[in-house]
Parts: structure tokens; sequence; C-alpha cells
């Protein structure tokens, strides 16, 4: 464990979760989610916990993105509030 | 609200060679990769819930790229719903196995009574066959998710073609 990489990596995870609430695009919010969930999988694949990285990579980022994506395709792409 | 019509029937109908060639070319190895993941489950990261996924997201890929029809002609409504109740089947066979040959649930350790192996060889074959379980259930309940979503639940009108 490299303390500097970890603390690097939890910075750029909490700036792109506060920016996945915060932004008024939902599509653009489905990919923040994505690259939250990825940088969440490089987190845990540097803390030593493979297997929590691996589902991590394929359903955060993989499946529940697509996911999102097909439900924002049903709705209004921007957010009222 | 009111472009929400126009905006669905984009998930169906969207024309790019690059896209639908690419995608062409790149699923068989994304399955490939996910029954990799599926088979050595049991002595490295992953296992059948990450295999399953990945099996899932090349179908998800093949309706992204193509549509819901393109993708039913591989895989239909009745092959899935088979396909899922086929995985809780062969889950719940090798558990019940176990507790039919006189252990525990999920105790694969007493297949070797049946298996042509020792204890632990035994055991890590009961694991494997329950990964394939696994993997089979999460790709086809992922699918069903995905084609319910993507869809909003009419994609069974014109079933069967």
């Amino acid at each position: 464990m490299i303390w500097q990489l970890d603390f690097i990596l939890l910075v750029i995870v909490v700036i792109c979760a506060i920016a996945a609430i915060s932004v008024k695009d939902l599509l653009s919010s489905a990919i923040l989610l994505g690259a939250y969930s990825f940088l969440l999988c490089l987190l845990w694949t540097e803390m030593g916990a493979v297997d929590v990285a691996f589902t991590e990579a394929t359903v955060g980022a993989g499946i529940s993105t697509a996911f999102f994506i097909g439900a924002i395709y049903h709705t209004s792409r921007r957010t009222k509030d | 609200m009111h472009d929400a019509a126009k905006e669905s029937k984009m998930i169906r109908d969207f024309e790019n060679i690059i896209i639908k060639t690419v995608c062409r070319a790149i699923i068989p190895f994304i399955q490939l990769y996910g029954l990799y993941v599926i088979a050595h489950g049991h002595y490295s990261p992953g296992g059948g819930f990450q295999g399953g996924c990945i099996l899932a997201a090349s179908f998800i890929l093949m309706v992204l790229a193509y549509d819901i029809k393109e993708m039913k002609k591989r895989m239909s409504e009745k092959i899935n719903t088979i396909l899922c109740s086929t995985g809780v089947i062969i889950y719940t066979g090798i558990g019940l196995l176990c507790v039919i040959l006189g252990a525990n649930f999920l105790d694969y350790g007493i297949l070797e009574i049946i298996l042509p192996a020792d204890a632990e060889h035994s055991r890590s074959l009961g694991i494997l066959g329950v990964e394939i379980g696994v993997g089979f259930t999460v790709m086809a309940v992922m699918v069903s998710i995905f084609l319910n979503i993507a869809s909003a639940g009419e994609h069974e009108d014109g079933e069967q073609g």
C-alpha cells in the first residue's frame, strides 16, 4: 500500500461522487457514476482486495451504467430541480 | 418528456457501421473472457457472479449496437428463462446432492463417492459446478433486467421472432 496513491485516488473518487450528484444532465451523471466506480475499483485493487475490485468493475462500471443509460432514454435528460 | 419517444427509438434503430463492425469483432472475445472468469473462479479473482456479468455485458453490447430483435435471434426470452432456472437447479442440485450423500448442504468433499477423484479434487469440481450455475443465472437475470428497462417492458411484442 502506497498512501500517496491511496490519497490521490480517494480525492478523485470524492470529486467524481460530488460531481455525479450535482450535475444537471442525467446522462453526464450516469457516466460520472461509471467513472466513480472505475476509480473505486482502482482504489480497491491498490488496497489488495482484488475480488471486490473485479465485482466493482463488472457490476458498477459495466452493467449498472448500461442500466442507467437505458433508463435515461425513457425519461427527460435534464433534471427539474 | 415530449421527446422521450424519439429518444427511446434511438436505442432500437441506430445506424453506425463502425460501431456495428467493432462490436461484432469484440463480442466473441468478451464472451470468451467471461467463460475464463467463470472457469477460473475457484482459484483466482472472479467467479460466477463476475463472469455472468461479463457475459451479460456482451449481450447488452449487442443490444446497444444492433437492436433488441437482433439479440433475440441469439437468445430469446424463452431460452433466457430456461437458462435462469437451469442455473438455480445446478446450484441447488449440487447442494442437495451433498445432502443426499450424507454431508451438509454444499459440503463438496462428500462428492468423492460419485466422482472419480479424491476429496480435494471433488471440492474443487463442486465449487466449479456451483460457479457455473451462478454464472448462468446472473447472465440471464442481467439480460432480462436490461431488456425490460431498455424497452419499458414491451419487448415481448413479436416474441419468438
